[in-house]
């Protein structure tokens, strides 16, 4: 097996099973959604990373801040339903980018490249993925509670503010980590896809997490076994793995 | 110890969004009281308990015993389908052990196999009753309970005050009520406010709910009240 093949699968199957575990707790109440506008907003932190050879990862993270803040400021100010944001914020992102980004690096940028990754890069992947799961693990049930109701987590005595800074902060990451892979078009289908499929197969808690997890890893080895074997880029395969397990969840519907 | 207060209110004002939802509410509550909160929707009942749960800013005093443990039952919870969980789920998220919930099921009803059933399969009723047991996690001395005002049928409801009754004598529970359902206030409680933002009323039922105090409470006619045989 070649080395780069191994370097793009060791860092797809972090990514992507991190993602596919976050993503369980993004699915109630919509949040699934807000990874998208995060992921297109990334795009001009992208470009920023190809046109001057930086890690892409490293570009897009600050952008995922400034998005969240920027839905954040939105959501408060206006109370406009999240998919109406969506639409204003996603498509700045995406405009602003092709103002300045060459047209022929636009692919690294819209739908990821890691066939290229370098051994660095693979190891802060791994290192930021697996530290996600372990904080994610942490924040878990609390979220859970928060997901259902706040009032009632507050009831609990659940300091609300300090678990949703931590748990944006993952989500912050994971976009970071998952533009690289399958770029910002595609980095809400990272998290949502592995959970919703995990969702339809899935009796209890521990299923879905570990479900949406295992599926996020499996989507990403295969999206990039078949771009060994196709040449395709391996972003679009991976989002596309992730579907058809979707598709094949829903016969196996619980 | 039967006068031991758990709960003083003095003054209590609770705005929200530059609206006043509870004025000038004042009430004490004893241990092994059942409080009922009377009132039509859209009363300020919900607000209420929540208020007293700290969950909403308010001026004027609320007063709850030292180390006093509550247990709150919420209306509902739509967002709690959204998430595949069954009853073990649930209730570990409230750190409950797994023998605990055991017991805490047994006393509201349901057997040990229940505990892996799936939230979202339950009927309304049987939702209603895991809430209940939620709300006993931790051993609380007083539960609050928010009256589901809709979907809950009456056959089932009746087991809930039933069961109500059963726990606050089997747990020495001090209960605070929210109901729209006046049969519920004369069968359960010691004390009632008849709550529309101001109090209305506020003493035993039997004393303080005349004709006139409900009049006023519901503005307009009030279909049935206490027949005195």
């Amino acid at each position: 097996m070649d080395n780069q093949f191994l370097l793009s699968l060791i860092v797809g199957i972090s990514v992507g099973g991190a993602a596919g575990y976050l993503g369980s707790l993004m699915l109630s109440r919509r949040m699934a959604l807000v990874a998208g506008p995060l992921g297109h907003l990334t795009l001009p932190g992208i470009a920023l990373g190809l046109m001057y050879g930086f890690d892409v990862s490293l570009g897009a993270f600050p952008f995922v801040i400034f998005g969240i803040v920027l839905i954040w400021l939105f959501e408060m100010k206006t109370k406009l339903p999240m998919e109406a944001l969506t639409a204003v914020v996603f498509a700045s992102g995406v405009a602003i980018t092709f103002l300045f980004l060459p047209i022929e690096q636009a692919e690294a940028a819209l739908v990821g490249d890691i066939s290229r990754v370098r051994h660095a890069e693979v190891i802060i992947s791994v290192v930021l993925a697996l530290s996600l799961f372990f904080v994610v693990r942490k924040i878990y049930s609390k979220i859970v509670l928060m997901n259902i109701s706040e009032e009632l987590a507050l009831s609990e005595k659940i300091n609300i503010k300090t678990y949703n800074l931590i748990y944006l902060g993952a989500i912050a990451l994971i976009v970071a980590l998952g533009v690289k892979m399958v770029g910002g078009l595609l980095a809400a289908a990272l998290v949502a896809i592995p959970a919703s499929a995990a969702r339809n197969l899935s009796r209890n808690l521990a299923q879905y997490a570990f479900g949406a997890m295992i599926i996020g890893i499996l989507s990403s080895f295969l999206g990039i076994f078949f771009f060994k074997l196709t040449g395709f880029p391996a972003g679009p395969l991976i989002i596309l793995m992730g579907t058809l397990i979707f598709i094949i969840s829903i016969i196996f519907r619980k | 110890m039967e006068n031991e207060f758990i709960l003083k209110v003095r003054n209590l004002n609770v705005r929200l969004d530059h609206q006043s939802i509870i004025e000038n509410l004042s009430f004490e509550v004893k241990r092994g009281d059942a409080l009922t909160i009377l009132g039509p929707n859209g009363a300020g009942k919900s607000v209420l308990l929540k208020t007293l749960l700290g969950l909403f800013p308010y001026k004027g005093e609320i007063e709850w015993a030292k180390a006093i443990k509550i247990g709150y039952v919420p209306q509902r919870l739509p967002f709690i389908k959204d998430i595949p969980l069954n009853i073990k789920d649930f209730f570990n998220l409230k750190e409950s052990t797994e023998r605990e919930t055991e017991t805490i099921l047994n006393s509201v009803g349901f057997q040990e196999n229940f505990l892996w059933r799936k939230i979202g399969d339950l009927s309304s009723g049987q939702f209603q009753r895991v809430l209940i047991a939620w709300g006993l996690v931790g051993n609380p001395q007083v539960l609050l309970f928010d009256e589901p005002t809709t979907g809950v049928d009456i056959s089932a409801e009746e087991t809930i005050y039933n069961l109500l009754v059963k726990l606050k004598r089997e747990r020495d529970l001090t209960i605070v009520l929210v109901t729209h359902d006046l049969s519920v206030v004369y069968k359960f409680s010691t004390n009632v406010i008849c709550l529309n933002r101001q109090p209305i009323c506020y003493g035993p039922p039997q004393e303080v709910l005349t004709p006139e105090s409900l009049q006023i409470l519901y503005g307009g006619e009030v279909k049935y009240y206490q027949h005195k045989h």
